[in-house]
This record gives C-alpha cells, structure tokens and sequence, in this order.
C-alpha cells in the first residue's frame, strides 16, 4: 500500500474535525481558503464514524529515553483529542498492556536499535511488517542521535555496543527529527497526515505538500551532524545567516559569528534539528505562504 | 504576486519625533514596536541592537522603550534575528514576541512555526512580525571594505548608511557624505542572496521599506489578519501619520519594478544553478 492510501486507511473516518468552528465567518483572503474547505468535512454525518474506524496507532520503544513519547504527551488535551477521536493506542509498553507488536495502520519509534540485543532486532524487524506506516519520532530513531555515541562496557550489558538509526534496519516512510521532538511538530504531522485522508483535493495537495520534506528525509539516510549546515547550505551558496539553526540546537553546539553558525562540533549531538530547521535545507513556498490558514486549521483540529 | 499578499498598503511615518530623529525612514518598525509595547501586544521585541563594532548588527532582546529606541536605523550587514527566537520565550520570558526581520528572516520565522523541529512551544508565542524590505545583505567584512577602502572613511566615524537611489551612502559625524555606485558593492554580497525570491518580507504581519515613499517617509504593506489589526489599533492610538499610497512618488510602481527585478534575476540564478556551474550535476535547490 503506497503512504497516501495507506494514510487515508489510517485517517477513515474523523469526521467532526473543527467541528467547534462550524459558524466560522467564510474566509475572503487566499490564505483562508483552508479554513473555508474545511465546511465540507464537517457537514458529514457523525454516525459514519464508528470506532472501529479509528486508526490504530503503536508506539514502539527501541533504545531511546522515552522523551519522545512525553513529548507527544506533552500536547496534554491535544493528545486526549487524537487518542479520543482519531487513533486507538494498540501498542504501547509504557501505555497499553500488549506485549507483541501487533499489526497497525501507523508505528511511531523511538530510539534507535542495538543489534547485539536480538529481541530489539526482532521488534524492529516486525515492525516494519505489521505497519504500514513507520514513522522515525525523534532523532534517535531517524539518525541515532546520542546513540551514536555508545561503545558497550555498560553495566548490566557490556555487550549491547552497536546502535543504528531504524533506517539501517528498515525502511522508513517519515522522519520526525529533533531532540526531544517538539509537540507542536509531532501534532502538525498528525493533522496534516489527518488532511491528507479526509480533505478535498486541494487540502490533500497541501497536506501532501506538507509531509514531503519529512519523507524526503526519511529518503536522504540516517546520518546528521550540525556539519550539515556546512556542507548542505554553507558550502552549497545557501546561507544567508537567519540563526534558525542555532535556535533550534539543543546543546546550543551552533552560535551565530560574523552572521554565519559557528559549529562546536564536539558538542554535537547529531540529532539533525539544524539542518531540518533551517529555511534553506528545504522550503516549499505552497505550504508557507499559507502558513495563516495552516496554523488556524490544525488549532481547530486539536479542538476535544 | 512579487509584493506577496496584503490587505492595505499606505505611506507612513511614526508621530514620534524621539522615533523619528535617529530612525532609518519612517520610524515604522520602532514605532509599531513601541506602540505595541505600550498597548501589552508584545512583552519585547527581538532586534538588530549595536556590537561593539561600528555598525555590525546584533540580535537582540529589546523590552522598554529606550532599548527599542536604542536599535533604530539599518545596519547592512547580518543581524541573525531567528537565533533569538527560543531563548526570547526562555531566559527571557516572553510570551507575546515581537521580532524584525528581512524577508529571508520572516521565511525562517513562518517555517519555523508551521516546522517547529527545535522550537519548542515557540509557535504561539509570535505577536508581532515586522518584516523590512530587503534587495541584498552584505558580510560585515563587506561593508568594512565598502566603507574604508571604496568610500575612503573610517567606519567608527559613519553616522548612518543607506542604500537609495542607486547609490551606497555614507554620511559621517562630520557632515561629509560619501557616495558609492550600486555597482561597487555587488561583489560584496552575501552569497545566500542571490537564491532570495523575496523583496517586501510577504511573510510579515506588517512589512516596510523606504522604497516608494519620499525620504523621511516609509512604504507599509499590513499582510496578516494580526497585523490587520494591530495597525488599525495603531492609527487608532495617533502613532502614525499616513497618506494613500497612490498620493506619493514614486509609489507602488517603483516598488514592483525593484520586485520583479529582484526576484527574476534571483530565479535565473538558481536556474544557473542547476546548469552553469556542474557538468552532469546540479547545486542544491531548497526551494521544493
Ligand atoms: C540588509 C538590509 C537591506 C535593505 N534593503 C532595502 C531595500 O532594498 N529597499 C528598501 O526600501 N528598504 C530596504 N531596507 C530597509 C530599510 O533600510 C529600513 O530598515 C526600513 O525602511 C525600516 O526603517 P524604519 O525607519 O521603519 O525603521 P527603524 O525605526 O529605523 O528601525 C529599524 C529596525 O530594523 C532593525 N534592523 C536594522 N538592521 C537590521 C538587519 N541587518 N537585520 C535585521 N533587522 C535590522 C533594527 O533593529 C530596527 O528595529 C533594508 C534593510 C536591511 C537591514
Ligand atoms: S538556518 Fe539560517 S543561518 Fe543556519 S545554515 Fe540555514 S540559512 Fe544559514
Ligand atoms: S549541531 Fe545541534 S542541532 Fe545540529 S545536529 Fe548537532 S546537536 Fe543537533
Ligand atoms: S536579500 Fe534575501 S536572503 Fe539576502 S538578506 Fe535580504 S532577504 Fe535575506
């Protein structure tokens, strides 16, 4: 099933998004227009939204520190909103009491896989099969992160050494970068993934639009490093020194010289914020210039 | 579609003569902060504040008047505005934040809010963004040259530089004005520039320049349903003075003109990108 399909399977069936704005004011301006469409889902009878219509969701735990998953948390009443109306939680050790992975419409992993510990290999393994949709949440699971760093000797596993971005092991429809990823972001992915299923063309064009960059780089590989401000957008002719990516480092390693990052690479976590942060790694003019009407829209979605 | 999307475009100047005495044009941008301040729409503002160094630019927070006031006038060289944008709701503490910015700077910004990857809780914080026009930007060490080599002065005693007419000015403390040809000062741009396809900040809320206006005067676009309104309150509480746009000289005709050249040159350069500098490969677009 290709990631469209298989994100309208995921998404069947919300019906009643926004249905808090239904007297909303039509929008007169092109970058309304978002607002406006979204009439169109709210007329459709409630009824038609059975739970058993509702995606199912996993939660996966590899080797990462579950800030992932607090962070999705951290959404607070946002998450009661998904989790009330659009996904069921099928797997979740921290949440759900599943001990196998079960099949499902979307797995978000977290952290990144240790390949002498045969059990996180099999999981990731029937991961991939089970799901038909596997997101990377988090910058272990995309690019290893802090991970990387591990060379074994630990207590109570000396052995468990190597760990490698799920990428290496599988393949990976979409990344969520970041360390911990924001909620804010990991909540635009929901609602635009919610777009791409139940909206009209033109919303599916933007939700489309939207997601692209974070398959992109599910496709681009599994290494990050704040050296690729230098070699994808220094280097290349693109900076033009907006400090977005100093902003968004979480070890602040990238300070702002002369107008251009200076990278302490040795701090350097490689969790590949900078770089996805940055206007210059990858800018669609389609999904930004509507940035009013976006924002507006995934307020009303997040509505209980 | 090259001056982007706006509700009204009007000429402008601040009532203020404090704003108006050291500012660039019009004073809009200090004006708007400060009245937006004043009225509790913003806690602060992220600003291009002096260095230590004559006229290079430094992101700053500013939170009273006097530190607004502090950071009026253009300084052409990189002022990393967005690597404020997390701290300012962090060490800071702002909730409602305003910020200035170049075209490229409100691209950030935009993305920034719809792709928040290392911004946390920074999305909704965003009150006011005030975007400046923008046809280039210059490294520091640029404008060192431009001013100390090209224009023969030394930069500490520079009271204000601008970009008009065609021209590079250099006014000094002492009275003297120096001018340089545009054409001088191509070399010395920023690289990143030339792949820009923005002129008037269309991400903005409320976007100005000095372009269309007559000197003292500033062009203003009002662009988001936010700046919509907080212009209207602005006019409202007496901070500007305005007249039609279509009242003044040269007007929105010079700055379409400027647009278009801008943005077309720009588009054959990443066209060129892909062609004129590779056998078999092409530069990176980030434009998808
Ligand atoms: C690099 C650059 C190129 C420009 N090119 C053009 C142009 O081609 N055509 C045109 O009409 N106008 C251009 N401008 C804008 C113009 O010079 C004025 O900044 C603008 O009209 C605002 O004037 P004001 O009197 O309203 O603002 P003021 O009240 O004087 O305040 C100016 C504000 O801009 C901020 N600022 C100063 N330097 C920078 C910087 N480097 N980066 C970010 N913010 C800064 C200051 O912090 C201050 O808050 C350019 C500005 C810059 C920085
Ligand atoms: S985020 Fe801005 S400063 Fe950082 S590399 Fe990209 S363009 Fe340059
Ligand atoms: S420089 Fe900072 S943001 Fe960039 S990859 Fe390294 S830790 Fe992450
Ligand atoms: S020309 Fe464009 S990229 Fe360069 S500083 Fe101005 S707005 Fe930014």
């Amino acid at each position: 099933m290709g990631i469209l399909e298989s994100l309208k399977a995921l998404l069947f069936g919300k019906h009643d998004v926004g249905g808090e704005k239904q007297d909303q004011k039509p929008a007169d301006k092109p970058a309304d227009v978002i607002v406006e469409k979204k009439a169109s889902i709210i007329k459709e009878p409630k009824e038609e939204k059975p739970v058993a219509d509702k995606i199912t969701v996993g939660h996966v735990h590899m080797s990462g520190c579950t800030g992932c998953l607090v962070s999705f948390a951290d959404n607070y009443e946002g998450l009661l909103t998904i989790l009330d109306k659009y996904a069921d939680l099928v797997y979740c050790l921290t949440l759900a009491d599943v001990r196998h992975i079960p099949e499902m419409d979307v797995a978000l992993v977290e952290g990144s896989v240790c390949i002498q510990d045969h059990i996180a290999v099999e999981e990731i393994i029937e991961t991939r099969k089970n799901a038909k949709i596997v997101v990377a949440l988090g910058a272990c699971a995309c690019y290893g992160n802090i991970t990387r760093f591990c060379r074994g000797g630990q207590q109570n596993q000396p052995q468990h050494e190597s760990y490698l971005p799920i990428g290496d092991l599988i393949d990976v429809d979409v990344y969520i970068p970041g360390c911990a990823p924001t909620p804010q972001q990991i909540r635009n992915v929901c609602v635009m993934a919610y777009l791409l299923l139940k909206g009209n063309d033109e919303q599916k064009a933007l939700a489309g639009a939207y997601l692209t960059p974070m398959m992109n780089l599910a496709k681009a590989g599994t290494e990050a490093c704040g050296c690729d401000v230098m070699y994808n957008v220094i280097n290349q002719g693109l900076c033009m020194g907006c400090g977005s990516c100093a902003a968004a480092c979480p070890v602040r390693a990238i300070t702002m010289q002369y107008g251009k990052p200076q990278i302490e690479r040795d701090l350097c976590i490689k969790c590949g914020a900078c770089y996805a942060q940055c206007p210059r790694s990858f800018f669609s003019f389609d999904v930004v210039n509507q940035y009013e009407g976006i924002m507006e829209a995934i307020d009303a979605a997040m509505q209980p | 579609m090259v001056l982007g999307n706006y509700k009204q475009a009007v000429a402008a100047r601040s009532t203020d003569p404090d704003i108006l005495r050291k500012s660039q044009d019009g004073g809009i941008v200090t004006q708007l902060f400060a009245y937006a301040l004043d009225a509790g729409i913003i806690d602060g503002a992220i600003v291009a504040g002096q260095s230590d160094e004559p006229f290079k630019p430094e992101p700053m927070v500013a939170t009273t008047r006097e530190e607004l006031l502090a950071a009026r006038g253009t300084r052409y060289s990189i002022s990393p505005n967005m690597s404020l944008i997390k701290e300012v709701t962090r060490s800071y503490g702002l909730d409602k934040v305003g910020v200035v910015g170049t075209p490229c700077q409100m691209q950030a910004l935009r993305k920034g809010q719809l792709y928040p990857v290392g911004l946390r809780d920074v999305a909704d914080k965003i009150a006011l963004a005030v975007g400046i026009f923008c046809m280039e930007n210059f490294p520091y060490q640029g404008i060192l040259q431009l001013v100390e080599d090209h224009g023969a002065t030394a930069l500490e005693n520079v009271s204000k530089l601008d970009i008009g007419k065609g021209k590079f000015w250099i006014y000094t403390e002492r009275g003297a004005t120096v001018q340089l040809p545009l054409k001088v000062t191509h070399k010395y741009e920023q690289p990143g520039c030339h792949v820009c396809l923005d002129y008037v900040a269309n991400l903005a809320d409320i976007s100005t320049g000095s372009v269309g206006t007559p000197d003292g005067w500033s062009t203003v676009f009002v662009r988001s349903a936010k700046g919509d309104d907080i212009w209207a309150k602005a006019i409202a509480a007496g901070a500007f003075e305005t007249k039609p746009i279509d009242s003044v000289k040269p007007g929105l005709e010079l700055v379409t003109k400027l647009a278009t050249e801008k943005i077309t040159k720009n588009q054959q350069f990443i066209e060129d990108r892909k062609t004129k500098f590779t056998v078999g490969k092409e530069l990176r677009n980030p434009y998808i």
